[in-house]
């Protein structure tokens, strides 16, 4: 009697170790499932690529003679500018390349035509000298005109051309008093040239005018306009330009040239892409997109001038044969920097369809390789121009597309419904009976004998 | 039986005190302890700064500015965005303020509570913006525009102000704050790589690429083995295990009622 007791007392003690072990696999297996199904962290890590330029700044100094004025904290305008310029030639990090370009600080005469020409860079754009930028800053006198067109136009030149973005920073306290050319055209053309270039205005106890056009260049080129009242404002505000564009610099897209037709527009890979467009004007581009892929795609556009209160965009992607797939959209009133919208499509859902329709209307590309479907992105906006806005160049147009593996669609819930349900516990309760009959029956064979 | 019927208890308690977290949590987010500060703001999509849920954010802006920040969601939680706006002295009217999200794919997400767009006096000093978003799904349709893993982006900007009070300078205090946990069941479908957009420069390709006959190989292998193990958690194993409790249910009936009959 002793042993079967033990035996059976055996049997008892194990059971519960291994209910622990599934328990355990299946906990695993869930925090697994988990970790797995979480996005990545943070996708700044995954920006920082490696980037041989270093970041590129070029700080634009009015010393036109209205810099005499004493009235930020009773202190001239130019020796606050000053004061804070020495201070963020100072606190400049090592790797960011600083320049300074001064305007109206030579010219002593009346002659328009030549004080309109007057701007000069004492500091080249380059690792920096500290004492010798400095020093050149502390000797700059108030002079003459104000050309901030052309001192903008020449910065973008001293700053050259490259893949990463440049930024201006320009700090002035009175209207550009040489039109033409507009300083804010100035601005819109430098920022549709290859190179992105981001203007940032500071404006030292600025009038209406003044406002309204350091507000027009900073919007025409995606930059921030401050108003300095306060030496410490002037200086924490360059400082934070400054880090600003040494943070950002790097994530620059690609330029590209949409079409007005899906046809032989241009073929995009995943990655961020910026175009111009202007008002009621189509871009359309095209994305492979392989069978169990998911196409993602999502476009800002600017709002880089006057233009009237309500606005959208729509993002369409369409089969080759113009039959629409899916579509995103926003629409908005008021004020705002970019309007975006985005779509997914995925290409096994709907690839069938998409494989018939280029059989009949076959492209040389898309018959040979019947796998990989084109899909066609068109970009269209809903801005009207006010009076008097200019239409070219276009708005900038900023395109992100990727292409990942496809979400199959979850299989609905088994449970309560189905012939393969009630087979499943059939057999699982038929196992279990059996099994349990057994120990039953040997137990009650072994009781007897005993 | 003890420690399934104890994972059971744990699992209803957690349950319980989950619903009131939610409720809770929503008037006083605090920041998580520890968290550094951030003290940046991005200016466009592109160059948001990266902040984490419970992560404080202050910083100085100035009027008119549009402020970009980028915080990643994973499947079952809900956010919720706070920001205060200390105002500059002497402006001269109303301004209107707005924090606005947007999904990985620059989409608008919907606010569910809180002051997604207020309007501060000329007197005000302070201005209280919020918005908490839906519960973020595992999976979704591509055509629907459910909230997804991934990253998202918080926009706060002036939307209405007088043209004098551009530039004056404002600070930005932010908070972004996570409830809910990040447990979804498998069978809700799962969204193989999160919404996370590409940040490199594209590359316009000469021809359509020929589709690569590896990746086809790795699908086939992958459903292999998903299609042979039920994932952990899944009905089939749950539904199995009721049966298998069933089945014993009844034998130990049967053998109650055998017992009594044979005394």
């Amino acid at each position: 009697m002793r042993p079967e007791y033990l035996s059976s007392l055996d049997i008892a003690t194990l059971r519960p170790v291994i209910n622990k072990r599934w328990l355990s696999a299946v906990l695993l297996g869930l925090l697994a499932a988990t970790a797995l199904a979480g996005p990545a962290p943070a996708s700044a890590d995954e920006k920082a690529e490696p980037v041989s330029e270093p970041p590129r700044v070029q700080l634009v100094l009015d010393v036109s003679g209205s810099m005499r004025a004493t009235d930020i904290d009773g202190r001239s305008r130019i020796s606050v500018a000053q004061q804070a310029f020495g201070e963020v030639v100072d606190a400049l990090p090592d790797e960011t390349q600083l320049g300074i370009r001064v305007l109206g600080a030579t010219y002593k005469g009346k002659d328009k035509q030549q004080g309109c020409l007057d701007t000069q860079q004492i500091v080249p754009v380059g690792p920096v000298d500290r004492d010798q930028a400095k020093a050149a800053v502390a000797t700059l006198r108030p002079t003459g005109f104000t050309p901030v067109g052309l001192a903008l136009r020449e910065a973008a030149k001293d700053l050259g051309t490259g893949t990463t973005a440049r930024r201006i920073v320009l700090i002035t306290d009175g209207e550009d008093t040489c039109a033409p050319p507009d300083p804010c055209q100035v601005a819109r053309e430098l920022a549709a040239k290859g190179t992105t270039l981001v203007v940032d205005t500071l404006g030292l106890a600025p009038d209406d005018k003044v406002r309204r056009q350091l507000l027009c260049i900073a919007a025409a080129t995606g930059g921030t306009y401050t108003a300095a009242t306060s030496a410490d404002d002037l200086t924490d505000r360059l400082k934070q330009l400054v880090d600003r564009a040494r943070d950002t610099y790097t994530t620059t897209p690609a330029k590209v040239d949409g079409t007005d037709v899906c046809k032989g527009a241009p073929l995009l890979a995943p990655g961020v892409y910026t175009d111009r467009e202007t008002f009621s004007e189509h871009r359309w581009y095209r994305v492979p997109v392989r069978a169990g892929q998911e196409l993602r795609a999502s476009v800002s556009v600017a709002l880089d001038r006057p233009i009237n209160p309500d606005h959208g965009v729509l993002l369409r992607a369409t089969a080759s044969d113009g039959r629409e797939l899916v579509r995103g959209v926003d629409a908005g009133s008021g004020r705002t920097d970019v309007v975006s919208a985005g779509l997914r499509w995925s290409a096994n859902e709907d690839g069938d369809d998409a494989e018939r329709d280029e059989d009949a209307t076959p492209t040389p590309s898309a018959s040979a390789t019947p796998a990989v479907t084109t899909v066609c992105l068109v970009v269209s906006n809903m801005f009207s121009p006010q009076a008097g806005t200019e239409r070219n160049p276009g708005m900038p147009v900023e395109l992100t597309v990727d292409v990942v593996a496809a979400s199959p669609a979850p299989d609905g819930p088994d449970l309560g419904r189905g012939w393969v349900l009630l087979l499943l516990l059939t057999l699982a309760g038929l196992v279990t009976g059996l099994v349990t009959g057994l120990l039953t029956r040997w137990w009650v064979a072994t009781w007897r004998e005993n | 039986m003890r420690t399934r019927s104890a994972t059971l208890a744990t699992l209803l308690a957690a349950g319980i005190a989950l619903a009131p977290a939610t409720a809770m949590a929503a008037p006083t987010p605090t920041p998580s302890p520890g968290a550094t500060t951030v003290t940046k703001a991005g200016t466009s999509f592109l160059s948001a700064t990266p902040v984490a849920a419970g992560q404080p954010v202050r910083v100085g802006a100035s009027t008119g500015e549009y402020l970009y920040w980028s915080f990643p969601a994973a499947a079952g939680e809900t956010h919720e965005v706070n920001a205060t706006v200390s105002l500059a002295k002497n402006r001269s009217g109303r301004s209107t303020w707005t924090v606005e999200v947007f999904d990985g794919l620059r989409r608008r997400q919907a606010c569910t509570a809180g002051a997604q767009t207020p309007t501060a006096d000329a007197s005000a000093s302070t201005v209280a913006i919020g918005c908490t978003l839906r519960r973020v799904r595992s999976w979704a349709e591509p055509w629907s525009a459910d909230p997804l893993p991934g990253t998202y982006y918080v926009r706060l900007a002036v939307v209405n102000v007088p043209e004098t009070d551009l530039g004056l300078p404002i600070d930005v205090d932010l908070l972004i704050s996570t409830t809910g946990d990040a447990d979804t069941s498998p069978d809700d479908g799962r969204l193989e790589a999160p919404l996370v957009p590409p940040a490199n420069a594209g590359t316009v390709l000469d021809a359509v690429p020929t589709a690569a006959p590896e990746d086809e190989d790795d699908d086939g292998w992958r459903l292999n083995l998903t299609g042979w193990l039920p994932e952990a958690g899944s009905r089939w194993i749950w539904t199995t295990a009721g049966g298998v409790l069933a089945a014993v249910a009844g034998v130990v009936g049967f053998a109650l009622t055998r017992r009594r009959s044979t005394r």
